[in-house]
C-alpha cells in the first residue's frame, strides 16, 4: 500500500492504495466520484477521461499511485457554482450526446482541446477527439458543440466560429 | 455554406438551421409542442455526471462477482476445481457450473421460427462442455473486484479439446464436427417463405443475375458495458434487479420463468442505461447467476463486464451468407426475387437470435413491385459467441442485398441505377400498397425524398465529375452509392408476431397521473437508453393535456413504478408507446371533461377543450383550465354522481400495422486506385420518418444511425480464426470508428404521414443504420467499375480493395484487357 494524496474536484483525499490500482477504480470505488464511468480495457474509448494537472488523460491508463500529489477535474467538478461549463451548455444545446456515457469524457476531451487550441477547425476537432469513441451521435453534433463552445469562450457569437458544422463557412 | 461541385451553395445545416428558427416559437403553428426542437430533459444529470449506470450502484454489504471463462472454442470439461480459490482473502464463495446447474437453468429464447427448430439447452454456467470462446464455466463472489480478478487465477481448469466449428457452409456438410452432439445436427432450423411462382418469372425473364453477398459478423458495442446488480431480502425470498437493459419487464417475466422465482417477487429496474443497439435486448446468464448468487447468499452482488469480455460475451449481430438472385425483363422490370440465407445463429440460441433473420425475410423485396418472390433461411449452429439482435435486426442485411443487387442488374441492362429504381419502385399514388410479402405499406413518397437527396447531393454535377475522371484515367475514381430503403418497424401488431411464432405481444402500455397541482407524470412501458423518451412523451403529453412542457415528467424502467411494458427496440418506443401517451392522454381529458362540465354547470356535450381549458359552446366565459379540474377532482367534494375520484387513466396501444419509414441516402466515395484508399467525399440522405415530434433527436437518431452502417461498410469486422478463437476481441482490433473516421452528414426530411397512427408517426431510430451501408459500397463498386470490378467485401478495407485492384489488373491483362 502506498499513500497517495489527491485534489479531486476541490476536495483533497489521502488514502492508501495499491500500487496496480487504477485511477478510475481509485476514483470510482473509493472516493465514490462515480460521474466518471469505464467503457473499455485497453484505453481505446476515452470515456474514463479526465483533467489532470489541467491536462486530459485517460485515467483507466493512470495508476492512482501516479496520480499522488496531482489536481484532478472530473465531470462531477467542471461546472462551476452550478453554471455549466461552456462545453457542456454547448452539448446540450446541439444534443451532442444520447446515451450519454461517453460523454464526460467526451466533454473533458474537448475543454482540452479548446484550451490548447481556441479557435479549431472542423477538422482539427475531430481530430482532437479521435481518443473519444461515441456509439450515439455519429458526432456531428458533438462537432458542432464543439465548435460552438469555442466561439463563446472565444467571446465570439456562434456565427463568428471559423468554421461551424452544418451552418455554413 | 458549402460550394458544391457544380458550383452551387448548398446549404449544409438544413435541419440545424431549422432547429434554430422552430425552437424560437412556442412551436411551429405558436402552441404545439410536436414539431419542436426541445433540449433534452435527460441531458442535465448526464452532462454533469449525476447519472445512475449500473454500475455505480453500490449497497450496504454489496459482493463482487467474477466468471472464468473458457479460452477454448469447443471441450470436454474433464476437470474443474475452486477449491484454491474459496481459500484466498476476500472471497466469498466460488462455484463451478455443476454445483449451481440445479439452480440456473436454462436460458430463455422466445422465438422459435418453426415447430421443429432444434433448440438445445443454455446452461448460464456451462456444466461439461464448452461451446464458444467465453463460454462461463465457474464463478467467483469476492469483496472486491480485485479480489475477484486474483481469485480467478487461483480456479483449475482441465479441457479435453472438441473439434471447432466456424464455416457455416462446412457445418452443414455431413460428417461436419457438432456443436450440440446431442442433436445430431448443427442446422437450427429451415425457414421458407414463398409468393408468386418465382420459377415461372424467372423461366420468361430475359436477365437473371446471381450474387453472393456476406454480411459480416459485428459487435454492437454500447459504450456502456453491461452490468447486474441483485438485492435481496432473503427473509422475503424478494429481489431487486439493477440491469443495464433495454427490458426490464421483459426481463422480469423470463427471470421468473427461469429461475421459477414468482414473478411477483421480482423488481426489475434498468437505471440509466448507456445504449443498447439490441444487445442489452436479451437475457443474459449473468442476470440469472447474479439472481441465483444473491439468493444463495442472502447478500446484494455486483457483476460488470470489461469491454473484452463483452465483446466474447455480450450478443453479436449480423452474420449471414446471402445468396439472391433477381429476375427481369430486358426493359428493366423486375419480375422476381430468390433468396437463400445461411445464418449464423452462434453456440446457442439467446432471445431471439433465431428471428432475426425473419424480420429480414419480408424486406428483401424492399420498395419495388414484382411478381414472385422465393425466400429461404437456414439457421446455423457454429462454436461463436451468439447472435441476436443488431440495429435493424434481419432489415440491414435485407436492405444491402436488395440494394446491392439492383446496382448490379443496372450494370447488368446498361441503366443508370437511379432510373432503374424509379421504373420499380412503388408510385406515390399506389400508396396503400400491398407487397410480394403480404405487408401494407401504409404510406410513403419515394418520388419527393429521391428528388430533395439529389438536388441536395448535386447527382447530376458528381456524375459529370465522374465521367470526367474516369475519361482522364485519374488515381483518383469517384463513385456515387444509392439506397432507396423501408423498412418495416415499430415491432408492433401482436397479432402478426403471433402469426410468425414471436414468444410475446407488441402492445405498449402508458399511464397518465394528473397530480393535485396540476402537474403530470407520464408512466411509460418503453425503456429509452439514449432515445430521448423522457423528452418527446413530455412533448406528446404537453400538447394532448395542453400543459406546459416543463410540468410533465415520464417514468420509465422500473416494474414497480411501471408495471406494464413491452420495453424499447425495433423502432418502437414512439410509434407504439410513444401512442399510447396520446391515447391516455385523450382518457385523462374525457374524464376531466365530465367534471368540467359539473363544475361549470353545462352538459358535457357542450364542453370544449383547446389548450388546456374547458370552456361552454356559446358561453366563452364559462371556463375552467385542466389544472383546476385536477385539483377539483383530488379534493372530490363536488364531483358528479358515481364518478371515481380520478382522473388517471392507462391504455395499452396495439397498432394493426407496422410502421414502414423510408428514404433515399446517397454516398459520393473516392477511392484511390493505386493505394485502395477510400473516402467519403459526400453523404446526403433525405429520410421520411412521418411526422416528427421532435426533429432534433430525430435528426441524431439519424446521425448516428449512419454512423453504424457506414461503420459496417468500412470499418468493422468481427473476426474469428479457424479454431474459433475471436481475432478482435479488444477495442484496439474492432474498429469502431472515431470523429476522424466519419464525415459530415448532410441530412433532411420528407414528412409523410403514417395512417396507421393518430400522430402520423413511424419509426427512426435504425433508419440510418439500415439505409447507409448498400450507399456506401455501392459508391466504392461505381468508383471500380471501369477496373472489371463488381463486388467488394465489407468491410471494404484499403487492403480489400487494394487487392481487388491487383486481382482485375492481372486478370485483365490475362485476357489482353486494359488496366
Amino acid at each position: 500500500m502506498t499513500r497517495v494524496s489527491m485534489k479531486v474536484d476541490g476536495v483533497t483525499y489521502e488514502d492508501d492504495v495499491e500500487a496496480r490500482r487504477l485511477l478510475v477504480h481509485h476514483l470510482r470505488d473509493t472516493l465514490g466520484r462515480v460521474g466518471t464511468p469505464i467503457g473499455c480495457d485497453t484505453s481505446n474509448c476515452g470515456a474514463c477521461t479526465v483533467l489532470l494537472d489541467g491536462e486530459s488523460v485517460k485515467s483507466c491508463s493512470v495508476l492512482a499511485v501516479q496520480a499522488d500529489q496531482a489536481q484532478i477535474t472530473t465531470i462531477q467538478g467542471l461546472a462551476e457554482d452550478k453554471t455549466w461549463h461552456p462545453v457542456q451548455k454547448a452539448f446540450q444545446e446541439h444534443h451532442g450526446l444520447q446515451c450519454g456515457y461517453c460523454t464526460p469524457g467526451m466533454v473533458l476531451a474537448a475543454v482540452d482541446l479548446l484550451n490548447n487550441n481556441p479557435d479549431p477547425t472542423e477538422d482539427e476537432v475531430r481530430h482532437g477527439l479521435e481518443g473519444n469513441l461515441c456509439r450515439c451521435t455519429g458526432y456531428v453534433n458533438i462537432v458542432r458543440a464543439v465548435l460552438a463552445a469555442a466561439a463563446e469562450m472565444r467571446g465570439a457569437g456562434a456565427g463568428q466560429a471559423k468554421s461551424t458544422v452544418g451552418v455554413g463557412a | 455554406m458549402t460550394e458544391t461541385d457544380a458550383g452551387q451553395m448548398v446549404d449544409t445545416g438544413q435541419i440545424a438551421e431549422k432547429i434554430a428558427d422552430s425552437d424560437l416559437q412556442s412551436g411551429p403553428d405558436g402552441t404545439k409542442e410536436m414539431g419542436r426542437s426541445r433540449r433534452r430533459k435527460e441531458d442535465a444529470k448526464l452532462i454533469t455526471g449525476q447519472t445512475t449506470w449500473t454500475d455505480n450502484i453500490t449497497l450496504p454489504g454489496l459482493l463482487h462477482f467474477a466468471l472464468l471463462r473458457s479460452p477454448m472454442a469447443h471441450a470436454k470439461i474433464t476437470r474443474i476445481d475452486v477449491a484454491a480459490a474459496r481459500e484466498l482473502p476476500g472471497v466469498i464463495a466460488a462455484f463451478t457450473g455443476a454445483e449451481l446447474a440445479g439452480e440456473l437453468g436454462s436460458l430463455p429464447n422466445a422465438w422459435t421460427v418453426t415447430p421443429d427448430m432444434v433448440s438445445p439447452a443454455h446452461p448460464p454456467l456451462a456444466v461439461d462442455e464448452v461451446r464458444y470462446v467465453g463460454d462461463a464455466v465457474a464463478v467467483v463472489v469476492t469483496r472486491d473486484r480485485y479480489s475477484a480478478a486474483d481469485a480467478l487465477e487461483a480456479i483449475e481448469v482441465e479441457y479435453e479439446p472438441l473439434p471447432p466449428v466456424t464455416d457455416l457452409e462446412a457445418a452443414l456438410a455431413d460428417g461436419s464436427p457438432l456443436v450440440h452432439s446431442e442433436k445430431g445436427t448443427n442446422r437450427c432450423y429451415d425457414w421458407p417463405f414463398a409468393a408468386g411462382d418465382y420459377e415461372a418469372v424467372k423461366a420468361k425473364a430475359d436477365v437473371v443475375l446471381k450474387r453472393r453477398f456476406i454480411q459480416q459478423r459485428l459487435i454492437p458495442t454500447a459504450m456502456e458495458p453491461r452490468a447486474v446488480v441483485v438485492a435481496p431480502i432473503a427473509a422475503a425470498d424478494e429481489y431487486t434487479i439493477y440491469s443495464a437493459t433495454q427490458i426490464p419487464h421483459i426481463l422480469r417475466v423470463m427471470l421468473a420463468l427461469t429461475t421459477g422465482i414468482p414473478e411477483h417477487k421480482l423488481r426489475v429496474i434498468a437505471p440509466d442505461v448507456g445504449g443498447g443497439f439490441g444487445s442489452k435486448l436479451n437475457v443474459y446468464a449473468e442476470e440469472v447467476i447474479a439472481l441465483i448468487l444473491a439468493r444463495k447468499l442472502g447478500r446484494p452482488v455486483k457483476w460488470t463486464e470489461s469491454r473484452s469480455e463483452g465483446f466474447q460475451t455480450t450478443t453479436h449481430g449480423r452474420d449471414q451468407i446471402q445468396d439472391i438472385e433477381i429476375a427481369a425483363t430486358s426493359a428493366g422490370q423486375i419480375l422476381g426475387l430468390k433468396v437463400d440465407l445461411l445464418a449464423d445463429m452462434g453456440a446457442y440460441l439467446q432471445l431471439l437470435t433465431a428471428g432475426v433473420p425473419i424480420l429480414g425475410a419480408f424486406m428483401f423485396p424492399a420498395i419495388y413491385k414484382m411478381e414472385a418472390y422465393s425466400f429461404h433461411c437456414t439457421g446455423v449452429f457454429t462454436t461463436k459467441t451468439p447472435t441476436d439482435a443488431y440495429r435493424g435486426a434481419g432489415r440491414p442485411e435485407a436492405t444491402y442485398a436488395i440494394e446491392r443487387i439492383i446496382d448490379e442488374l443496372a450494370h447488368e441492362l446498361g441503366r443508370e441505377p437511379m432510373e432503374l429504381r424509379k421504373q420499380n419502385w412503388i408510385k406515390h399514388e399506389e400508396f396503400p400498397y400491398d407487397t410480394i410479402c403480404g405487408l401494407t405499406y401504409d404510406s410513403g413518397n419515394y418520388e419527393a425524398a429521391t428528388e430533395k437527396a439529389m438536388g441536395l447531393f448535386d447527382y447530376d454535377g458528381l456524375r459529370r465529375e465522374q465521367a470526367e475522371r474516369r475519361e482522364r484515367k485519374d488515381p483518383i475514381q469517384l463513385g456515387l452509392g444509392i439506397s432507396t430503403f423501408t423498412e418495416m418497424c415499430g415491432i408492433a401488431p401482436s397479432r402478426v408476431l403471433g402469426s410468425l411464432s414471436y414468444g410475446a405481444g407488441g402492445w405498449e402500455a402508458a399511464s397518465i397521473r394528473m397530480l393535485p397541482t396540476g402537474k403530470v407524470e407520464v408512466v411509460t412501458g418503453t425503456s429509452p437508453h439514449g432515445q430521448g423518451h423522457v423528452t418527446s412523451w413530455s412533448q406528446i403529453a404537453a400538447d394532448a393535456l395542453g400543459v406546459p412542457f416543463e410540468d410533465v415528467e415520464v417514468i420509465h424502467g422500473d416494474t414497480d413504478s411501471s408495471p406494464k411494458g413491452m420495453d424499447t427496440y425495433g423502432s418502437r418506443s414512439l410509434v407504439v408507446g410513444g401512442v399510447a401517451v396520446h391515447h391516455a392522454a385523450g382518457k385523462v381529458i374525457e374524464k376531466a371533461r365530465r367534471v368540467a362540465a359539473h363544475l361549470l354547470e353545462a352538459a358535457e356535450s357542450d364542453v370544449e377543450f383547446k389548450a388546456g381549458t374547458f370552456s361552454v359552446k356559446g358561453s366563452p366565459e364559462a371556463k375552467t383550465t385542466i389544472q383546476d379540474v385536477a385539483l377539483a377532482t383530488f379534493a372530490a367534494h363536488n364531483l358528479p354522481d358515481g364518478m371515481e375520484p380520478t382522473l388517471d387513466s392507462d391504455y395499452v396501444f396495439d397498432p394493426e400495422n407496422f410502421s414502414f419509414p423510408h428514404g433515399t441516402h446517397l454516398c459520393a466515395m473516392e477511392v484511390d486506385t493505386e493505394t485502395g484508399q477510400s473516402k467519403i467525399r459526400k453523404y446526403v440522405c433525405v429520410d421520411d420518418v412521418g411526422a416528427v415530434v421532435n426533429p432534433l433527436i430525430v435528426e441524431g437518431q439519424i446521425h448516428g444511425g449512419l454512423a453504424q452502417g457506414i461503420a459496417q461498410a468500412l470499418y468493422e469486422d468481427c473476426v474469428y480464426d479457424a479454431e474459433g478463437n475471436l481475432l478482435t476481441g479488444t477495442m484496439v482490433d474492432y474498429l469502431i470508428p472515431s470523429a476522424a473516421d466519419l464525415p459530415t452528414f448532410i441530412t433532411d426530411r420528407t414528412e409523410t404521414r403514417a395512417t396507421s397512427n393518430p400522430l402520423g408517426v413511424k419509426g427512426v431510430g435504425e433508419a440510418g443504420c439500415i439505409a447507409s451501408t448498400p450507399a456506401v459500397i455501392n459508391a466504392i463498386v461505381d468508383a471500380l467499375r471501369p477496373s472489371g470490378i463488381n463486388d467488394i467485401r465489407m468491410p471494404a478495407t484499403p487492403e480489400r480493395i487494394w487487392r481487388a485492384l491487383q486481382e482485375s489488373a492481372t486478370a485483365g491483362s490475362a485476357t489482353g484487357g486494359a488496366q
